[in-house]
């Protein structure tokens, strides 16, 4: 990572910045700064933003592979949310940390929590803009998760099977 | 056939389609989509699909009344209703009508996934169950039958082993009653396939438009009564063997359409036009010369050619004697033990005939007689006159003034407990005359019983 290749992680709504620092120098992946509107995907019936939408405003405004880091809750239009969203295989992904804060489930803030769901997301939506599907060793980062339980019981890496695949794949 | 599960997304919302086709696919299913009923039911005929994700409402055709088609064809599709509000009356339709789920849209993703992976399951369960039903059907009745320890039967299970483990398709040659079924279901059994059905097409009991329909199945209304689509035997082996028995009796029309699913691998079922690609094994088998069917102009010489791979002959039982006994026995204990009967085995005179006689109607017909004769007789021996040997009204039986000679000079034997004097009374010859004749046909004094 950290080539001119290497994915750009852009900061979408109000991210917090530190967590973004980190975000970006556990992977190696640049920071993008240029602006991306959250406006067009806000739906006012679901008090949501479609994350299909914001995939297609992060592929307009940049080029080669790019992460959105979003702050805000994402849905798209069959399921009432989703943590993140992936072009399969492409270059755009996107995933929220709205709902991996502690605070959404009433609970108290906790920082390092949300940064080990937050790495492992970013990983998540990665792998599958690099043509990974989910994963059925339940310790893979690729693993899949539709609850917090389950993105804090995987880890923050890939199996030996999706390490593979991604070598095979180059880079 | 991939090993990926498979789901249908049907919905005519285009957005929906699209979103569900993309989470389906980052969950590792294969997913395909369409926009109404009527396409769903073309995909689904044309392949088989593991689940159906269909929306309650859509233009045409709706949800219950897919749901409903599916289930009329008998198509083993799990199907999962989408409704856009939660609604009793709703969920109490869908699943009346066979859905084995319904979701609410906007799904949560915790929810959707758990009743997929439910369904998902079910659907495997279903056929598992049905693979283990036929294993164990095939099972009961396979290697068990296969049973001699004459030369000609060693060297029948040598080929069936030698022959399963490679895709090549096997004709067995044989008498009727010889056991061929048997030795198609060894085949099957052993083989790879084997964990997929095999289907039983009896070809001589079929009218050329019911065969035609049996073996690639029919469109609804292909013709009068067809209410119904049906998938033809190609199609439900799944994967597995078709076992095309009595194949010489099947028309040059039937032929030609066989030889082209043998080549291409492709059914169209009567009344269809789509190509369906098809996965199977074919184990043919005849009673009668298929190359003298061929010379006469009655059997397509490059279906004979592509169906004679390997070609495994059954001998008729009158030229395997020395296997009689243990078949006898075989049979004894099987029809015993389903009967409740107490038999132990066969007196001599009892086990004299069943040797002696020519068998015209081969295993079959030795199966019958003791099944018979467990039926009538008296535990623990049975005894000859409880078994039913007749001699056909036609057929190959050696009917010989000798075999003729011999049997009845054995019935008279037995009546007088193999005393020569009284038989040879009885007969009307003297004692020498037969002692000569015991001793030209072989025959022997019986012990008190004999279980062999």
């Amino acid at each position: 990572m950290g080539s001119n290749n290497s994915p750009i992680l852009v900061p979408i709504g109000d991210f917090p910045r530190d967590l973004l620092e980190r975000l970006s120098k556990r992977t190696d992946m640049r920071i993008g700064d240029k602006f991306v509107d959250l406006a067009p995907a806000w739906n006012s019936a679901r008090r949501q933003y479609d994350s299909a939408c914001l995939l297609a405003e992060l592929k307009r405004i940049y080029a080669g592979v790019v992460i959105g880091a979003a702050a805000v809750d994402l849905f798209v239009p069959v399921l009432s949310f989703v943590f993140g969203e992936a072009d399969m295989p492409g270059r755009a992904a996107i995933f929220s940390i709205h709902r991996l804060r502690e605070e959404f489930y009433g609970l108290p803030r906790n920082a390092a929590l949300l940064e080990s769901r937050a790495i492992r997301e970013l990983w998540h939506e990665y792998g599958h803009t690099r043509g990974l599907a989910h994963c059925e060793d339940w310790q893979c980062v690729m693993s899949s998760s539709h609850s917090v339980a389950q993105v804090d019981a995987k880890s923050d890496r890939f199996c030996l099977e999706c390490s593979a695949k991604l070598d095979a794949l180059g880079g | 056939m991939s090993d990926k599960l498979s789901i249908l997304i049907v919905d005519d919302e285009q957005v929906v389609r699209d979103s569900l086709v993309h989470w389906f696919t980052e969950e590792g299913y294969e997913v395909d989509s369409a926009d109404n009923a009527s396409d769903a039911l073309s995909k689904l005929a044309s392949r088989e699909l593991d689940l159906v994700i269909a929306d309650i409402r859509m233009p045409g055709m709706d949800g219950i009344e897919l749901l409903e088609k599916i289930r009329s064809e008998q198509l083993d599709t799990s199907v999962i209703i989408m409704t856009g509000y939660a609604s009793v009356e709703t969920a109490v339709r869908a699943l009346k009508h066979g859905a084995f789920d319904y979701i609410t849209k906007p799904f949560d993703p915790d929810d959707l996934s758990v009743v997929v992976r439910n369904a998902m399951e079910q659907h495997r369960l279903r056929l598992e169950n049905r693979m283990l039903r036929q294993q164990l059907a095939d099972n009961s009745q396979c290697l068990g039958e296969l049973i001699g320890q004459s030369d000609a039967m060693h060297h029948v299970r040598e080929q069936i082993e030698t022959v399963a483990g490679v895709d090549s398709t096997v004709l067995i040659e044989g008498e009727s009653g010889t056991g061929k079924e048997l030795v198609a279901r060894a085949v099957h059994r052993l083989s790879p396939r084997r964990y997929n059905p095999m289907v039983v097409v009896h070809c001589g009991a079929l009218t050329e438009t019911l065969i035609e329909s049996e073996l690639f199945g029919h469109e609804k209304g292909a013709f009068t009564g067809a209410q119904y689509r049906k998938k033809g035997k190609f199609e439900a082996a799944m994967g597995g063997t078709v076992f095309l028995d009595e194949i010489a009796d099947i028309s040059l029309k039937t032929q030609t359409d066989l030889l082209r699913v043998l080549q291409e691998r492709e059914i169209v079922r009567v009344g269809g036009t789509q190509p369906i690609h098809v996965d199977f094994r074919v184990i043919a088998a005849t009673n009668r010369n298929l190359a003298d069917l061929v010379k006469e102009g009655r059997f397509r010489s490059d279906l004979y050619y592509r169906l004679n791979v390997f070609t495994i002959h059954l001998p008729p039982l009158r030229d395997r004697h020395g296997d009689v006994p243990l078949l006898a026995t075989y049979f004894l204990d099987k029809y015993s033990r389903q009967m409740s009967r107490k038999f132990t085995g066969f007196d001599r005179a009892a086990m004299d005939t069943l040797i002696a006689h020519n068998w015209p109607g081969n295993v079959r017909e030795l199966e019958n007689i003791v099944e018979r004769a467990v039926v009538v007789g008296h535990e623990p021996l049975v005894r000859s006159h409880d078994l039913a040997v007749a001699r056909p009204a036609s057929g190959p039986e050696d009917l010989s003034i000798d075999t003729l000679e011999r049997r009845h000079i054995v019935r008279v034997l037995d009546d007088f407990a193999w005393n020569q004097t009284q038989a040879a009374k009885a007969l009307g010859i003297d004692r020498v005359t037969l002692y000569h004749k015991i001793r030209r046909y072989g025959l022997k004094p019986p012990a008190k019983a004999a279980k062999v």
